[in-house]
């Protein structure tokens, strides 16, 4: 097998004035041949095609011809959101790239193109380290999947969509595209048109995954569009948390993310869902994520939002069991050039809900933060509970904050509480920092750190750990 | 032996000239203190001298063991061997005094290096049961929510782990009741022997600071400058007689 050539090394040294990102870890490129590749553009024929080499079932090819006609006849949302979504040029994407179908069990069997690019995000030795289970997607497959045994005995399914549909389609079919339908937006119907990847778990009733699951989502080519799907169902009393890790080279060009995320946490069951997400500033970032609470049920994502070019993510939940519990806590950092456009959503549907919004954005420079949510509590319901945080700060006084909650609680037998609050990064506290010997991105990045502290505990250390050193690279490239 | 040499040093904020040739050299182990009424440039000199942005040096040199500081950063300056006691120190939210300290003393390391976490708390205790501080204290944000008095051991606290080779307190007393004060110059007395004791230079508006903290030398400033030197006992002359008797005999010195 021919060696992979390195045709894109670190640029730490690369000083974009304007831009100013420093996003070393994920910004490499080796260079990889693709077996499959559904060429440029999207029409029927991308979709026969993507359908025909995972040799679906003939309703998963009608579902995403359906979808397809759904994504255009919808328009942009850019009644509401922003205007740069018009710069998405969907003729110039490629919408499935991959050397094969089936992913590999071992680090060992993974071509070595491939693998060299997880090894260097350090894929393998945190999946030593800590997690119950792995899985790599490398554009448009998993080229890794493996859930340690001690695990999968106790029934736990651990695997990608493509072979979630296929061999547990019993469970499959009966959850997909319930909690977020095709038609929810123009992105989940794209999504649901030319999905591919992601991750399907499964875990049966009353297991409890001691470790996290974990999934890394690698964008390796030009003008690419990543589209994961994926679907986790806790059963009855079941807990699992799931991490996702994402990274991208930085392109001229842009790239586009549009995943669709579905939790069902059924009675009594208990999913965490965090993301670290660090995109190359290139990035369109658009991704629909909702999980359903059933009775006595919990849901939590917790939401890091580092990097793309523009990024527009709201997490739900819909709480549609007694005393289900919501919550999300979110982290945006918007630095020169980038557009954080997230928020949460907070549907309950039932009596003695409760849910719990946490939204910290922080934006440098040039950059823009945005937080939108949603909370509906209707008026024949009693006794739900629901507290809303969203906390701003700025650095430097370029930058831009909005926040548009909209909470909607009628009747009078339940309670919201909202708190906003803005903040600066003054001149004064970074003077005082620096009088003690720290540099000014060193005093940023600890003033930023201490800003989402409290949140930041609330993750798996290994997680917080490289929270903080995506904080720090970010600070270190917005001082000019 | 470190020492701080103030060369007829001369600043601005915007146009406005406030220190107008200001000298004095501050040894390793000596209590300089510089007192004055208000607006006679005290707090300027201090934080010029530290490196804040707002304050432009328009003559004269600041050099600390022969090396002009002038062009350097804030942070290169405290890592050179500097420290200001902040009158009104800034709170950081969501960082501990421990986090806080760890990331400045990491920051004095060369690249690479690691700092030793055990090692370090162990000094860090050390220097706090020395100031006689609740462990407590350290897991709490900095400066967020304290007191007055919480903020001033603070920031002895930080100087005790950083151990400068010159200090620049500037109105140490201000803001604090007499326990307080008592207990803050504990902390710095606990800090004027041994071999890595700094030279501090003591900017306070009131002598009674100077009945806890005793200075080696006693400065009065007006106008921007030094117009008397002495040892304590000019302290208490100034007490007896009031600000106003410098006032004149700088009016007659410079009719």
């Amino acid at each position: 097998m021919k060696p992979p050539t390195e045709i894109e090394t670190a640029v730490a040294e690369e000083n974009n004035p304007v831009v100013g990102i420093d996003q070393t870890k994920g910004d490499f490129q080796y260079k990889v041949d693709y077996a499959f590749d559904a060429g440029t553009g999207l029409s029927e024929d991308t979709v026969r095609y993507i359908s025909t080499v995972k040799k679906e079932a003939p309703w998963i090819l009608e579902f995403r011809l359906a979808a397809l006609k759904t994504f255009r006849s919808k328009p942009m949302p850019t009644h509401w959101a922003t205007k740069d979504l018009e710069n998405i040029n969907f003729d110039k994407i490629r919408y499935y790239l991959s050397q094969g179908q089936k992913p590999k069990r071992t680090w060992d069997e993974v071509p070595d193109d491939i693998k060299k690019t997880f090894e260097r995000l350090g894929i393998p030795e945190q999946e030593r380290k800590f997690l119950a289970g792995v899985e790599a997607q490398f554009d448009s497959e998993a080229a890794y999947s493996n859930i340690k045994e001690i695990v999968a005995k106790q029934g736990v399914i651990f695997c990608n969509s493509t072979e979630g549909l296929r061999e547990h389609p019993e469970i499959f079919r009966k959850f997909f595209g319930k909690v977020i339908p095709t038609g929810d937006n123009k992105f989940s119907a794209l999504n649901s048109a030319v999905f591919s990847g992601g991750s399907f778990i499964y875990v049966p009733k009353g297991v409890k995954v001691a470790q996290p699951l974990q999934a890394y989502f690698r964008i390796n080519a030009e003008n690419f569009g990543q589209f994961e799907r994926t679907l986790i169902i806790a059963d009855e009393g079941a807990e699992v948390v799931y991490m996702e890790g994402c990274t991208a080279p930085k392109f001229s060009t842009s790239t586009l993310h549009s995943a669709v995320v579905e939790l069902v946490a059924l009675k009594g069951a208990k999913i965490q869902y965090i993301t670290v997400q660090n995109w190359a500033n290139n990035v369109f970032n658009l991704v629909t994520k909702r999980g359903v609470a059933h009775e006595d049920a919990e849901i939590k994502w917790i939401d890091c939002n580092i990097g793309s070019r523009l990024t527009m993510k709201y997490p739900g939940v819909v709480l549609k069991g007694e005393r289900a519990r919501g919550e999300v806590l979110s982290i945006a950092l918007a630095n020169d050039g980038q557009h954080q456009d997230t928020g949460a959503k907070m549907i309950h549907a039932a009596n003695n809900t409760t849910s719990n919004i946490i939204a910290k954005s922080i934006s440098v420079g040039q950059g823009r933060s945005t937080y939108r949510g949603v909370v509906h509590i209707p008026k024949h319901l009693k006794g739900c509970k629901n507290n809303t945080e969203c906390d701003a700060l700025l650095i430097n006084t370029n930058s831009r904050t909005d926040t548009y909650p909209a909470i909607s609680v009628k009747g009078d037998r339940n309670a919201t509480q909202h708190e906003a609050s803005v903040s600066k990064v003054s001149e004064d506290m970074i003077f005082y920092m620096q009088s003690r010997g720290l540099t000014e991105a060193q005093a940023m990045s600890l003033a930023v750190n201490g800003f989402i502290n409290d949140l930041a505990r609330e993750f798996p250390m290994e997680y917080s750990v490289e929270l903080k050193r995506l904080i720090d690279l970010e600070m270190e490239g917005s001082v000019g | 032996m470190s020492q701080l040499e103030i060369k007829d040093l001369h600043i601005s904020i915007g146009d406005k000239p406030i220190v107008k040739g200001f000298t004095l050299t501050i040894k390793q182990g000596e209590v300089h203190a510089i007192m004055g009424p208000n607006g006679t440039g005290k707090s300027t000199l201090a934080k010029a001298i530290a490196g804040h942005p707002d304050y432009t040096i328009t003559g004269g040199d600041v050099l600390l063991d022969g090396k002009s500081v002038l062009a350097m950063e804030p942070d290169e300056r405290a890592r050179a061997g500097l420290f200001l006691a902040f009158q009104y120190p800034s709170e950081i939210p969501g960082v501990s005094i421990a986090n806080f300290l760890r990331a400045a003393v990491q920051a004095r390391m060369a690249e690479g290096e690691e700092l030793d976490a055990s090692g370090y708390y162990k000094r860090l205790y050390a220097k706090m049961d020395l100031l006689k501080i609740d462990r407590k204290f350290t897991s709490r944000s900095v400066n967020e929510g304290f007191s007055g008095g919480e903020k001033k051991r603070c920031e002895i606290l930080q100087m005790a782990m950083l151990e400068p080779k010159v200090a620049l307190m500037d109105e140490t007393d201000s803001g604090l009741d007499i326990d307080a004060l008592r207990i803050v110059a504990e902390g710095v007395n606990a800090q004027r022997s041994g071999p890595s004791a700094p030279g501090i230079l003591l900017i306070t508006h009131y002598q009674r600071l100077l009945d806890y903290i005793v200075p080696d030398f006693v400065h009065v400033m007006y106008a921007g400058r030094i117009v008397k030197s002495g040892d304590k006992s000019l302290a208490l002359e100034l007490e007896a007689k009031g600000y106003d008797w410098v006032k004149k005999e700088f009016a007659a010195a410079t009719a």
